[in-house]
């Protein structure tokens, strides 16, 4: 490294309760380059970047900015030295406008109130330099889609004058054309002597941005490079530790069958997030859904499990056309239809619950006689699913927030599994847990699949979609772009159908970034 | 057999080591109280008193049981007042009506209330009015219909025989029968919380709806029910209070609000919902009771058991009610 | 989209309170047999004043996501403080007046400290505080009675000019002196932000504690200007339970009527003001229909019904059911 560091970090160890999130970590920043940190989920990326941001008390571990020793107590401290970190989970207020946001954490004031022409200019001027002036400043954040929260929460940041930028996963929710005025934005800072540290799941992101990069794994830096000396293959290996191969269980050969699909629909239509949409699924076949997040794919699970109004097309089980109106009726017996939704903690589960009443809880109908529980035959169920899905708990009378988060996911999956549903749909399940779960995840997927079942499975990860499914249907815009299977199942043709472009186009587009 | 052994044995610990340390909390004042009050005269340490006590108790026994069930939803029934009035006039009222009325004059009031209540269940789980105000317009409803009832034709208010014998007799000697019936609505409170799937679904919805409604249950109306047993609830507990002074007043209900939602808190389930046990409940409700009570035979001057009534419910909320520190 | 459409959707809740109003008021003066005379509407203010000082008090803490329960304990305890300290010469009436003011600063400042140090939930904190200062009211007035400076009391619900109804201009300066100054701070701010996302708020840095202890401290000080208004409208003072309940209950009522959401950071106390006038003027109105009074009590609960439950027909809109759940 030629600059000297504005910023280091160096034996940072934080713990929360016996989990262990950062362990010895370090890392260095210097101003005027861009620093991807790379990792998987629950790496300890995201601590690591809570504590520099002064939202996390780190349990040892010494920081210097400019040499000097530094301590934050408060985001707000950490802020006045110039770091400024945009998070994952957005931070804006929602009822609040779009002005207010951006000047939020020190609003200009004359005669002790806020002086709303000068904030008005203030916000003018950090959603121009975020390029995003189509955002009006007086624009309830509320009523603004992800993607313009998402710019909003950057001018925000710039706004604040930083000297060190944190983006965590911040291009995550945006469209193609905001991700590369972003990019210009960044690489301004960048010559404006910012350091910037960049985190995302997108290689091609990190790629066209980053100087240099900084994996993570279980908790602690494990190498540092210059941008461009690793191959990707090299890179994931850093990630994941080992060979990153077989992890995927076999498919098996497709047979045609003359039965109608278990699961069918023809011309979905919902609001403008879903567009004609129609797809098969027969049983023991897993068809999954790709393309770029939010392109309409948690809408088309949601509207099948009966929770959206105002459908038009047709839904079809067994070949019958059916309205499926409510979770109940999508769950009943003759439909057998479970979800297992995109947010664990706030759909899935209910935290504070016992890991035996949150298991039992989507199949009480079936355990309960004249409304009482059966409780020999509630045991004998959950005996059985701890033991299938191998959830390791200390029991069944805690509270299932316990859990890892690979646990509490398989804790949702096996509450569904006890009503033996034959239509499986499936939002992302393996986002934030770790690799050894996600295996077990697949290997239980064609199991199932085998077994039967009908399954659904919306993911953001290409390979996971490559490795698990017999199809993949690729959505853009809430409509079916490409339908991709056996052979044709690749990262590049998934890459490129999700960002609608040409197929040759892609490895230019892809080293570019998006 | 050795089965049997095995689960009792290994069932009791559970009930031990589950044990809300809320519960633990709240029993352990009713003994302070108790003592406190006994160093001031042994009389509060009679069975007498004790009875006395728990009859006076069943009436809030009866309405914290409904309104606890509203709690864990993670709402709150502020229309408790009028619904116990309305409860308890009507059921005088149709005590009126001979013999047939007379019979019927405890259910048809419990009735009423159940009726109020769905009107609040309606409100708050299919127009998603928020709880606080929906019940609150009910009970303005509530009020205003008995304003008329009672100032349009000269009303039977005062309670007929079986409504007082329910209130103040005795089935088993020495037992007051409210005490009685307050046992039996706690029965069902345990069994309804603890072994069905409704009781289940109650703190499901309280921790939250939007997963509930995800596993394919019927959420709102669950809500309805739960609002309609607190309402049916109220009344019978108006109607017992009518029982125990022989008459239904307009606004003999005013009292019981605040205590109710009281006992509840103090007995450990939260005020967001999903967490609380019915013991804790019966625990808030006799710590209250008795706190009344004692500082009513202290004569203390009503000003002063207000204060010492509201600095005792923060004391013990600051020692176990607190919500856990943000960092 | 113009600044002006922001602006208006910004004050949507206060405007449609306000149209509330004045569509209630307007049919009220047409049926009233003397019309808008300057007596007519200084009773109308008169009665409207009081619900609207304590609905304001409510909507400053409703905002933070909070509720008070003890705000109508909080006007009767100041009523009661009043027909005491109020009386005398100028300057003891001025201290006093100064007195009345601070013990409901000191009130709703307590309130605010259980609740953000004390970390309890706002509902059961208030109730049981709401019950110490019911004891304290009472204390104070065991019986109904004392005394005010009626020359003052007298300046502020007679008419300004022989025209305005002075409660009216009082209400317009604490709205100036009080409301405005906090909607316009960095703390106000920091109350809104802490009503609409406590998390979000924490993460940019915004001063919770501070915007929500004074949106409580302020409440305090409402109910405290509410007491004393309602000492100069009685010339005493008398803690009466039901009253300080019902003043409690319908200053929620006017809070949602007037915009203000419960669920925080959203809604104006300047809308708060004409939902408790919308609430008011439903009783008269059914004075001059010659309405029987026994059936007022039902009809302004039928009224009060209806208008929470205009609310639901947004749910008609509702095209993902799991918006049901906020």
């Amino acid at each position: 490294m030629d600059v000297a560091p504005i910023f280091r970090m160096e034996g940072i160890s934080k713990r929360y309760g016996g989990v262990r999130a950062l362990e010895n970590a370090a890392l260095t920043v210097a101003p005027g380059r861009i620093h991807a940190i790379l990792g998987e989920n629950g790496a300890g990326k995201s601590t690591l970047i809570k504590v520099m941001a002064g939202v996390v008390a780190p349990d040892e571990g010494r920081m210097t900015l400019e040499g000097r020793e530094v301590k934050f107590a408060s985001p707000s401290a950490a802020n006045e030295a110039g770091i400024v970190c945009i998070f994952q989970e957005l931070s804006l207020i929602p009822e609040l406008t779009v002005a207010d946001n951006i000047v939020i954490s020190n609003p200009p004031k004359r005669f002790g109130m806020i002086d709303r022409k000068q904030q008005r200019r203030i916000a003018e001027d950090a959603l121009a330099r975020a390029g995003a002036e189509d955002i009006h400043p007086l624009a309830l954040v509320k009523d603004l889609p992800l993607s313009r929260r998402q710019m909003v929460e950057i001018a925000k940041a710039l706004a604040r004058k930083p000297r060190i930028l944190i983006l965590d996963e911040a291009t995550s929710a945006l469209t193609a054309a905001d991700v590369s005025k972003i990019f210009a934005v960044l690489k301004r800072l960048r010559s404006e002597g910012l350091a910037l540290l960049y985190i995302s799941h997108r290689m091609n992101e990190i790629a066209e941005l980053a100087d240099e990069c900084t994996v993570f794994r279980n908790g602690r830096n494990v190498a540092t490079y210059a941008a461009g000396t690793k191959s990707d293959t090299e890179v994931v290996e850093l990630m994941i530790g080992r060979e990153y191969s077989h992890i995927f269980p076999p498919k098996p050969p497709r047979i045609p069958v003359d039965r109608p699909p278990v699961l069918e629909c023809r011309n979905l239509s919902w609001a403008d997030r879903l567009n004609d949409i129609s797809l098969t699924v027969d049983a023991g076949e897993v068809v999954g859904l790709g393309g770029l997040d939010g392109q309409g794919q948690r809408e088309l699970l949601l509207a099948f499990f009966g929770v959206l109004r105002g459908l038009s097309g047709e839904v079809l089980i067994d070949g019958k056309p059916i309205r499926i109106s409510s979770p109940a009726a999508a769950r009943d017996k003759k439909i057998g239809m479970a979800l297992i939704p995109e947010d664990r903690k706030t759909e899935g589960l209910m935290l504070p619950m016992t890991v035996r009443e949150n298991l039992s809880f989507a199949a009480l109908d079936l355990l309960a006689r004249g409304g009482v529980i059966n409780r020999g035959a509630e045991e004998g169920l959950i005996d059985e699913m701890i033991r299938l899905l191998a959830i390791r708990t200390a029991g069944l009378d805690i509270p299932v927030g316990t859990l890892s988060g690979g646990n509490q996911q398989k804790v949702v999956i096996a509450k569904w599994l006890m009503r033996h549903p034959r239509i499986i749909l499936l939002n992302d399940p393996t986002r934030g847990i770790d690799v050894g779960t996600k295996q077990e995840m697949y290997q239980l997927l064609r199991r199932l699949a085998d077994a039967g079942a009908a399954i659904v499975f919306y993911s953001t990860d290409y390979d996971e979609l490559i490795g698990c499914c017999d199809r993949v249907l690729v959505l853009y815009e809430g409509a079916v772009k490409c339908e991709l299977a056996g052979d044709d199942l690749t990262e590049r043709a998934l890459i490129a159908s999700a960002l609608d472009i040409d197929d040759r186009d892609v490895a230019l587009r892809a080293r570019m970034g998006a | 057999m050795s089965e049997m052994a095995g689960r009792i044995s290994g069932r009791f610990p559970r009930l031990i080591r589950r044990a809300d340390p809320a519960v633990v909390t709240a029993f352990g004042c009713i003994l302070l109280l108790l003592l406190l009050g006994s160093l001031y005269s042994s009389n509060f340490l009679s069975l007498d008193y004790l009875l006395q006590q728990l009859k006076v108790a069943s009436f809030l026994g009866v309405i914290a049981a409904g309104m606890m069930l509203v709690i864990l939803l993670g709402h709150i029934d502020l229309s408790i007042p009028w619904v116990m009035t309305a409860g308890a006039m009507m059921a005088c009222a149709a005590a009126g009506f001979g013999a047939v009325g007379a019979a019927l004059a405890i259910p048809f009031g419990v009735l009423c209330g159940v009726a109020f209540g769905l009107v609040n269940g309606v409100g708050v789980a299919y127009l998603r009015i928020p709880s606080m105000i929906v019940t609150l317009a009910t009970n303005v409803v509530a009020q205003g219909l008995m304003v008329v009832y009672t100032g349009g034709f000269s009303p039977q208010d005062s309670a007929p025989p079986a409504v007082r014998w329910l209130a103040t007799g005795f089935v088993v000697p020495g037992l007051p029968n409210a005490v009685l019936v307050w046992l039996a609505v706690s029965g069902a409170m345990v069994f309804l919380l603890g072994r069905t799937s409704l009781g289940r679904t109650i703190y499901g919805i309280g921790n939250s709806e939007r997963a509930a409604y995800l596993s394919g249950v019927s959420t709102r109306r669950v809500v309805m029910i739960a609002f309609a047993v607190c309402g049916g609830l109220a009344a019978f507990g108006g109607i017992l209070l009518a029982g125990y002074s022989s008459k239904a007043a307009q606004a003999m209900g005013d009292a019981y609000l605040l205590p109710s939602i009281a006992a509840v808190v103090l007995g450990g389930t939260s005020i967001l919902g999903g967490r609380g046990s019915y013991l804790g409940t019966v625990a808030g409700v006799i710590l209250i009771t008795l706190l009344q009570s004692i500082l009513s035979v202290m004569q203390m001057p009503e000003a002063g058991r207000q204060i010492i009534y509201g600095v005792v419910i923060v004391a013990m909320l600051l020692f176990y009610g607190r919500a856990p520190a943000s960092r | 989209m113009k600044d002006w459409r922001y602006r208006l959707a910004d004050q949507r809740g206060t405007l449609i309170a306000l149209a509330l109003f004045l569509l209630m008021f307007t049919i009220y003066i047409a049926n009233h047999p003397a019309g808008l005379t300057a007596n007519v509407a200084q009773t109308a203010a008169n009665k409207g004043v009081l619900l609207a000082f304590i609905a304001m008090a409510q909507a400053l803490v409703v905002i933070t996501a909070g509720i008070d329960l003890s705000v109508g304990m909080i006007f009767l305890l100041t009523n009661c403080l009043a027909s005491w300290i109020v009386v005398g010469a100028p300057v003891p009436t001025a201290l006093g007046v100064a007195g009345v003011l601070i013990a409901g600063m000191v009130c709703g400042a307590i309130n605010g400290l259980l609740v953000i140090y004390g970390r309890l939930q706002p509902i059961v904190a208030t109730i049981a505080t709401g019950a110490v200062y019911f004891g304290i009211a009472l204390l104070l007035r065991p019986f109904p009675g004392g005394s005010v400076n009626e020359d003052l009391a007298d300046v502020f619900t007679g008419k300004l000019f022989g025209v305005v109804p002075s409660s009216l201009v009082a209400l317009a300066a604490v709205v100036l002196l009080v409301w405005l100054p906090f909607r316009r701070s960095e703390i106000g701010r920091a109350a809104y932000a802490a009503g609409s996302s406590e998390s979000a708020a924490f993460m940019s840095g915004v001063p919770i504690r501070r915007g929500k202890f004074a949106a409580y401290t302020l409440a305090g000080l409402l109910a405290a200007v509410g007491g004393l208004f309602l000492t100069f409208f009685t010339y005493t003072g008398e803690a009466a339970y039901a009253s300080g309940n019902g003043y409690t209950l319908w200053s929620i009522a006017a809070v949602v009527l007037g915009g203000v959401s419960l669920y925080g950071g959203k809604g104006s106390a300047v809308g708060a003001i004409f939902g408790a006038f919308a609430a008011r003027t439903t009783g008269d109105m059914l004075f001059v229909f010659d309405v029987d009074p026994l059936w007022q009590p039902l009809l302004q609960g039928i009224v009060l019904m209806l208008a929470v439950s205009i609310g639901a027909f947004g749910l008609l809109r509702v095209r993902n059911r799991l918006e049901w759940f906020g």
